[in-house]
Formats: structure tokens, C-alpha cells, sequence
């Protein structure tokens, strides 16, 4: 069962945490997953992961938005109910346009918004009543730990992973926690 | 790190000058080719050409014939047909004011234009200053570079504004506020306290004045804090920075109205400032990026990154959408409340500019919000260069619109007049901005942010 076995190794500072990335990267191991407390940036360059493809979603989720309404306010003001505000007859969206605007962009960044969030949630596999994966409730205050899988190489990864600057490094077997 | 300014960039621009000057000649000449003898002779052979454009303003729209009935509206005087009913001025004549005005309103537009490029780099610049940005000192050379054009710029304009007179401030034209007068316009006569040629001069120099002491003083305490052991020079540069930041936005409002919204003295907008400002900024930090990219083709600025081109390119798109949101506010306002007197103004736009008054918006908001959307396009430079220049050309239609319908109705045109300024103001601001640029170092090397500016990521 050794590909059940991984590693935790702690840091306490982001800056060390790069480096150690880095370092960890350079030697070729794969790194499984990092939990930091807050955002790191260039930390999901530094891991190798692939783009996020969030922004097409939430460029996507803005289009749906302003569809829905353009169509909700042709509805309501031109076909259903037109009314003659300030003396403009509702005869036609085009010439009513601009009245219409502001509803087109609070719709437009209302969806882009929220659905993207939610997209977020779901992306990283997080929903209400959801037991936490966080492997150490510290994550959430003040360290940062980087989870590395073990293949019979406990040692050489051990010594480098110290040499990193972690400040604690534990070696988890992921059947005894799991169930 | 030291730039300095080749010998082709100067011919160049001295080549664009004597373009210009050719083209701005030829324009005067031709529009006085046209004189009072002549003219009806001129409006026959148009009319042969099927341009019958008086008759069609006169009963083209319900606003139009609506605005004929209410007396005041002599604003458009100069910008449109039904002036003759308000001034007892023959149609010859007042078509021949227009072909005159012209080549004045050209002029004008482009020194505009390549001066608010100056003055919207130094807000962005005293911005930097005030809110001690970490990311932008390596770019301060640059910016340092364009302001120097603040002055030669304003006064050049000023001086334009003085040689054309009445042909783009009608509340200029004589006897305008004496009761009795054939010119006389009551709402100009009531604001002629505050639009009048000793006041709008007198505080053309001052706005200007405070503009030059700042950058003089900031430009001063950069380059001393090269040498300086502390960051004492640092220090005042941050303490005038935010004192120039609040008399600029006061000044710059006033600017505003004195010397854009006046050629339309009976029309007014309350966020006409901040409209203009924000066009300004994205024309400035627009240009900050296409001198950051051409230094850095030469070899030059070599800690300018990917990442301060994404940077800027992220203002350009921000400040475009902030100058769309402004448009359409002032915009939207006038259409729904359509209250006569103000929306002339844009009865006169649609009706007789429609092609350069919804192409800019196509050029000033689409074109940025499609293109400057995704962020890997930030930070290729040949697409930064491109879309600047189509925000660019958009900006100087955006001025276009804002001077041309009052000063020549609707005989306007992109021609030898136009491009002709253009290319003689542009020769005139690479010329200044150049030599100012090869003057001192590139790398404000003792900026107490420089090391963070340096390593910028992201």
C-alpha cells in the first residue's frame, strides 16, 4: 500500500512556500495539492496546473445575462405592456434602447457574477454540509502545507523537503484516516 | 539606459510638422477660396450635386421644426440651418461662416487633442505619486517624458483658441451681449460674467500655470531623488502630488467648460469634467504604453516586463468602459428627460454626425471590451499598439463631435484640414516628448519602490 502513503510538509511563510514549490518542481515529484490560507499568486504557475477556464465561464454566463434581458424587457415593456413614459411609446426595443441599458448591464454582471461564483464552488468540489478535505485546521489560520504522494522514497523526499524550510514534515497513510 | 532621440524619429517629425503646416495652408486657403461674392454661386453648384442638405435640416425631424418655435436656441446658430430665422443672417452667409470656421475647428481639435494626451498623463502620474504605487516607478521616465509636452501643448492651444475668436466661440462674436444688437442672444449676455475673453484667457493661464508648477517640481524631485541618500524627495513628491491632485480636479472641470462645452454656449452638462477627464485618461495611459513599447523595441526600459504592459492595457480597458459609462450616463439623461434646450445637442449629433458619433462609440467601447477582454492579449505588445491606435483615432472623433457640430454644422469632413493639423501637432508632441525623454536616465534607479517595481509580477 505505499501509493496510499503521503507526505505533509508545513511552511509558515508564503515567500518559502514559492521557493520550496520550486525546488520540489525541479526535482520532478508530483505535487498532489497545496492548502494555503489565502490566494497565492503565481503558486498555480509554480505547481504546473493548467489554466483556469473560469474567465470563459464567467464571459459566457455574461452573455446569458444580457439575453435574458434584452428578452425580459422586450417582454415586459414592448410586447405585454407598453406604456408611453416621458413620451416615448413603447413601439420598439431599438429606439427604446437606452432606457434599457442599465437593466442589460446590472443583469449582464449580476449573472457573470453570481453563477461564476457558484461555478467556483462546484469546480473546487465545495457545497453546504460538505465535511472539510482540509488535512490540518491550521491551513486555515497561519501555515501552509504542501501534500506530496510517497513512492518508496520517504527518505530523499523527506531530507528535501527539510531543506526547503518546512518547518514539520509528516508521512500520512491515507487508508487509516480515510473511512 | 540613457535614450537618445535618433535622427530618423526627429526628420520624421519634423517631416509630419512641415505636412501639417502644408495641409493646415491649404485649408485655410481653400475655405477662403470661398468669399462673399462667390458663394451662392458655390451653394448652386452643390446643389447640382444633389446635396440639398439646407432644405433637409429645415423639415427633416419634429425636433427640428419644435426648436424653431422656441427663440433661444441659438446655440446650433453656428451648427445649423434655422440660425436665419433667429439673426436675420442670410443662408450665403451663414454657410459661409461654417466653410470658414472649419479649418479653425480642425486646428483647434488636434492641439486639444495631443495637449489632454499630456494632461491625462499627469493625473495618472501624480496618481502613481499619491498612492505610492509599487508596480509603475520603472515607468516613470516615460511618463515624466510626455508631460513635458503640458506646456508647449496648453499654450498652443490658448493660442489657437485667441486666433480663432468668434470662428469657435460664438459668444465671442461682437455685439453678442448688447441689447439691440442683430447678434444679441439673451443667455449669453446673462453668463457673460463668467464667458468672456479676459476671463477665459486669464484663467487659461492659470489652470495651465499650476498644471507646469507641478510638473516642473515633480519632474525636479524625481530626477533629484536619482542622487539623494533618503527618500526626502520622494517625500515632497508625494505631498505635491496629492495638493496638484485637488486642483486638478477643479481646473480640470473648469478647463472643461471654458474651453470645449463654451463653443456650445446655450447647452450645459454637469459631468462634462469627468467625461472629458476620462477620455483624457485613456488617451494617456494609451500613449504610456506605446512609447513603454517602442523604448523597449529599441533595447531600452529592459525591467519593463510583460506585466507592467498588462497593467497598463488593464487601465485601457478599465478607463474605456469608466469613459462608455460616462458617455451614456450624459447620454441617456438628455435623450429620456428630451428636454429642447439640452437635447439639441444631440438631435444635432445624431441627425447630422451619425457616422462619427456612433463609430466612435463602436471604436471607444466595442472594439476595447472585445479586444482587451482576455488577458493574454494584455500582454502581447503588437496588440496593445494596435488597439491603441483604434482608441485613439475614436478619442480624436470624440473630440471631432464635441467641437465640430457647433463651429461647421453639418459641413464637416475627415479631410486635408483635419489631417493636415493632425499630423503637425503630432510632429509637434514627438518632437517635445522625444527630446524630453532622451534627457535623463530612464530608471528613476532611486525610487524607494523601484526594486518592487522591478521584480512585478502579475
Amino acid at each position: 500500500m505505499e501509493a496510499s502513503k503521503v507526505i505533509h510538509a508545513i511552511y509558515t511563510d508564503d515567500d518559502v512556500l514559492m521557493s520550496a514549490v520550486k525546488k520540489v518542481k525541479a526535482e520532478k515529484y508530483h505535487i498532489e495539492e497545496i492548502y494555503t490560507p489565502f490566494p497565492v499568486h503565481g503558486l498555480d504557475k509554480a505547481m504546473g496546473l493548467a489554466p483556469t477556464r473560469l474567465a470563459i465561464t464567467a464571459f459566457i454566463y455574461g452573455c446569458i445575462g444580457l439575453t435574458v434581458a434584452v428578452v425580459m424587457m422586450n417582454f415586459i415593456m414592448i410586447k405585454d405592456w407598453p406604456q408611453d413614459i416621458g413620451g416615448k411609446p413603447s413601439f420598439s426595443y431599438l429606439e427604446n434602447m437606452p432606457a434599457f441599458v442599465p437593466i442589460m448591464f446590472e443583469l449582464t454582471v449580476f449573472f457573470a457574477a453570481h453563477l461564476m461564483v457558484i461555478t467556483f464552488y462546484m469546480r473546487s468540489r465545495m457545497w453546504p454540509f460538505k465535511k472539510a478535505e482540509n488535512p490540518d485546521p491550521r491551513t486555515t489560520d497561519d501555515h501552509f502545507l504542501m501534500e506530496i504522494a510517497v513512492h518508496n522514497n520517504e527518505e530523499s523526499l523527506t531530507n528535501l523537503l527539510k531543506e526547503t524550510g518546512a518547518v514539520e514534515i509528516n508521512i500520512v497513510d491515507n487508508n487509516e484516516d480515510a473511512h | 539606459m540613457e535614450y537618445k532621440i535618433s535622427n530618423r524619429l526627429r526628420i520624421g517629425a519634423i517631416v509630419l510638422m512641415v505636412l501639417g503646416l502644408l495641409g493646415v495652408g491649404y485649408g485655410f486657403m481653400d475655405a477662403h477660396s470661398v468669399t462673399e461674392e462667390n458663394i451662392t454661386e458655390f451653394l448652386a453648384n452643390e446643389d447640382h450635386h444633389g446635396d440639398a442638405h439646407a432644405e433637409e435640416s429645415h423639415t427633416d425631424s419634429n425636433e427640428a421644426a419644435a426648436l424653431h418655435v422656441d427663440d433661444n436656441h441659438g446655440e446650433e446658430a453656428h451648427g445649423s440651418s434655422h440660425a436665419e430665422s433667429d439673426h436675420g443672417m442670410s443662408h450665403e452667409e451663414h454657410v459661409l461662416h461654417q466653410i470658414h470656421n472649419r479649418p479653425w475647428s480642425a486646428l483647434y481639435i488636434a492641439a486639444f487633442f495631443f495637449f489632454m494626451i499630456a494632461l491625462g498623463v499627469l493625473a495618472f502620474y501624480a496618481v502613481q505619486y499619491a498612492a505610492q504605487a509599487g508596480w509603475s516607478p520603472v515607468l516613470f521616465r516615460v511618463m515624466e517624458g510626455i508631460t513635458s509636452y503640458v506646456l508647449p501643448g496648453g499654450l498652443l492651444v490658448l493660442a489657437v483658441a485667441f486666433a480663432a475668436d468668434s470662428h469657435l466661440f460664438v459668444w465671442l462674436t461682437d455685439g453678442v451681449t448688447e441689447v439691440g444688437n442683430d447678434n444679441y442672444d439673451a443667455l449669453v449676455a446673462g453668463k457673460s460674467g463668467w464667458l468672456n475673453k479676459t476671463g477665459f484667457f486669464i484663467r487659461g493661464l492659470i489652470f495651465l500655470a499650476g498644471w507646469s508648477l507641478y510638473r516642473h517640481f515633480s519632474r525636479k524631485f524625481s530626477l533629484a531623488q536619482d542622487s539623494a541618500d533618503d527618500n526626502r524627495y520622494f517625500k515632497k513628491n508625494f505631498r505635491i502630488a496629492a495638493a496638484f491632485l485637488v486642483f486638478f480636479i477643479y481646473t480640470e472641470s473648469m478647463m472643461s467648460w471654458d474651453w470645449i462645452m463654451s463653443v456650445d454656449p446655450h447647452w450645459f452638462s454637469t459631468l462634462f469634467g469627468w467625461y472629458l477627464l476620462a477620455g483624457m485618461l485613456v488617451c494617456g495611459i494609451t500613449v504610456i504604453a506605446m512609447i513603454a513599447i517602442y523604448l523597449k523595441s529599441k533595447g531600452l526600459l529592459e525591467h519593463v516586463n510583460d506585466s507592467h504592459i498588462h497593467d497598463l492595457a488593464k487601465f485601457m480597458f478599465g478607463f474605456s468602459v469608466f469613459w462608455t459609462y460616462l458617455w451614456f450616463s450624459q447620454f441617456m439623461l438628455i435623450w429620456y428627460s428630451n428636454i429642447p434646450e439640452e437635447v439639441t445637442y444631440f438631435v444635432t449629433r445624431i441627425e447630422d454626425y451619425n457616422l462619427p458619433f456612433f463609430g466612435m462609440i463602436a471604436m471607444n467601447f466595442i472594439f476595447p471590451l472585445l479586444l482587451l477582454m482576455n488577458s493574454d492579449f494584455k500582454r502581447v505588445n503588437w496588440f496593445v499598439i494596435m488597439a491603441g491606435v483604434v482608441i485613439l483615432c475614436g478619442h480624436y472623433i470624440d473630440i471631432f463631435n464635441m467641437i465640430m457640430p457647433a463651429t461647421v454644422g453639418d459641413r464637416w469632413f475627415i479631410g486635408i484640414p483635419e489631417i493636415g493639423s493632425i499630423l503637425l501637432f503630432a510632429g509637434i508632441f514627438l518632437l517635445v516628448v522625444f527630446t524630453a525623454l532622451s534627457k535623463h536616465p530612464l530608471l528613476a534607479k532611486r525610487s524607494p519602490f523601484i526594486e518592487e517595481s522591478k521584480h512585478f509580477h502579475y
